[in-house]
């Protein structure tokens, strides 16, 4: 029979588990933001190599598995010289793995920006930090604000592969504790039912968001 | 590596594209009947098409597969982690695939269906000859788009233990202490599957298009 009880009585090792959930997800969220940023203006600014060169980085880390990626860095690393302990792996391999996906979307947005609106820019002057700064940045913010919400939801679920390489995540130590317990069926099923509250939860505050800034969303033309 | 162990990577990717061929077909399947309750005016039908979608959605795919291959045994269904596995990739799809055909018969124009009203076609007729064939082709891209995603995704079916591209590469990656080399191969093979599966759907697009004009 189901028996939540057994699970109540491990509170604390289930919040400091969430603990780590919830800090690797929004620091390597932000890490990937910014990451996925800078590949996306030196795909527009940069010199054509340098476009290539990202867009095969954008191209692999979009097109393999992130456990492989996992995998890869957390028992090839070694053979590099790249000895990381499991939190670190994670945070460096969500980044990477994320960054790729976000910079897909800023340049989605910077694409969407009217040439015009640049063209214009470019003709009183402004230089490219300005035009950034000023016109391209603003503009494609409210285009861009689902995609990353959503991009912040796939990286949640995502976190729940890192305990594979034993971060010590909410579903490693759920697992474990329902394992000990002989209660497997009902942690996985709380961890379940976790997940999709915090999922929920993220997407009603993308549309609160969402329709707090509509006021931003420039006209299109 | 010798070539004796490329012939193994090659026959866990084949694993790899056959696990996710099943469970998308499977899916799809699933996802007309998810997305037909979804849009039903009947509440009882509606309601729990949209708690499916949103549990299958919101939950990582791994909590999932463990769910369900934790679960089964508990009805009495001692299946093969295969099975299980399928069962947890298939439904997980299903929810996505549902959202997409929404989106596509959504999208199926209106005057369409009130001249198949005018000249009489029954809805039956009206769903297998224009509302069908109209949201499939406005969802193909996203079909193709969800392919690519399970493909990848399948890589998670390797720790409820079936032995596919992921677990084979971590098979060889131990005990030949190779872990660069056959994780790298793993993921050539993925990017390799999933640039034929994007060149596969964009060549079905253009010939659909063509077809139309």
């Amino acid at each position: 029979m189901l028996d939540f009880g057994l699970i109540i009585k491990q509170m604390p090792a289930i919040l400091a588990a969430f603990g780590v959930t919830f800090g690797i997800w929004i620091v390597s969220m932000l890490l990937a933001a910014a990451l996925g940023f800078l590949v996306a203006v030196a795909r527009r600014f940069g010199p054509k190599p340098l476009d290539w060169l990202l867009r095969a980085y954008v191209e692999v880390f979009r097109g393999t598995p992130f456990l492989v990626q996992l995998f890869l860095l957390y028992f090839g690393g070694p053979y590099v010289g790249l000895s990381l302990e499991p939190i670190p792996v994670a945070l460096l391999a969500m980044t990477v793995y994320g960054g790729a996906y976000f910079s897909e979307i800023f340049r989605a947005g910077f694409e969407a920006v009217p040439r015009g609106h640049v063209e214009a820019a470019e003709c009183v002057g402004l230089t490219r930090a300005q035009i950034l700064r000023r016109i391209l940045v603003p503009e494609m913010t409210m285009l861009v604000l689902p995609l990353c919400v959503n991009m912040a939801i796939v990286l949640l679920k995502e976190t729940a592969v890192l305990s594979i390489i034993t971060v010590p995540e909410l579903t490693l130590v759920i697992g474990v504790i329902g394992s000990q317990q002989y209660a497997f069926v009902e942690s996985m099923f709380l961890l379940a039912l976790f997940y999709w509250l915090l999922v929920e939860l993220c997407g009603v505050l993308g549309r609160w968001s969402e329709a707090k800034l509509s006021r931003f969303r420039f006209a299109p033309s | 590596m010798t070539p004796r162990l490329f012939e193994l990577m090659l026959w866990a990717a084949g694993a790899t594209v056959l696990i996710s061929a099943v469970s998308i077909l499977i899916g799809l399947a699933i996802g007309f009947l998810v997305c037909a309750a979804r849009v039903s005016r009947t509440r009882w039908l509606s309601t729990p098409a949209a708690v499916f979608v949103s549990f299958f959605r919101g939950v990582p795919l791994l909590v999932q597969l463990l769910l369900i291959y934790n679960l089964l045994p508990g009805f009495g269904l001692y299946v093969p982690s295969v099975v299980a596995a399928i069962a947890g990739l298939s439904l997980c799809t299903a929810a996505y695939q549902a959202e997409n055909l929404r989106g596509g018969f959504m999208s199926v124009p209106k005057g369409l269906l009130e001249a198949a009203d005018m000249v009489g076609l029954s809805p039956w007729q009206q769903m297998r000859r224009i509302r069908a064939p109209i949201a499939l082709r406005l969802t193909l891209p996203a079909l193709i788009n969800e392919a690519i995603l399970i493909l990848k995704a399948s890589s998670l079916i390797s720790v409820v233990g079936v032995v596919e591209l992921t677990r084979m590469a971590q098979n060889l990656a131990a005990s030949t202490y190779r872990p660069l080399l056959f994780y790298s191969v793993a993921g050539g093979l993925y990017l390799v599957i999933n640039w034929l599966v994007a060149g596969g759907g964009s060549l079905a697009e253009r010939m659909l298009k063509k077809e139309r004009a």
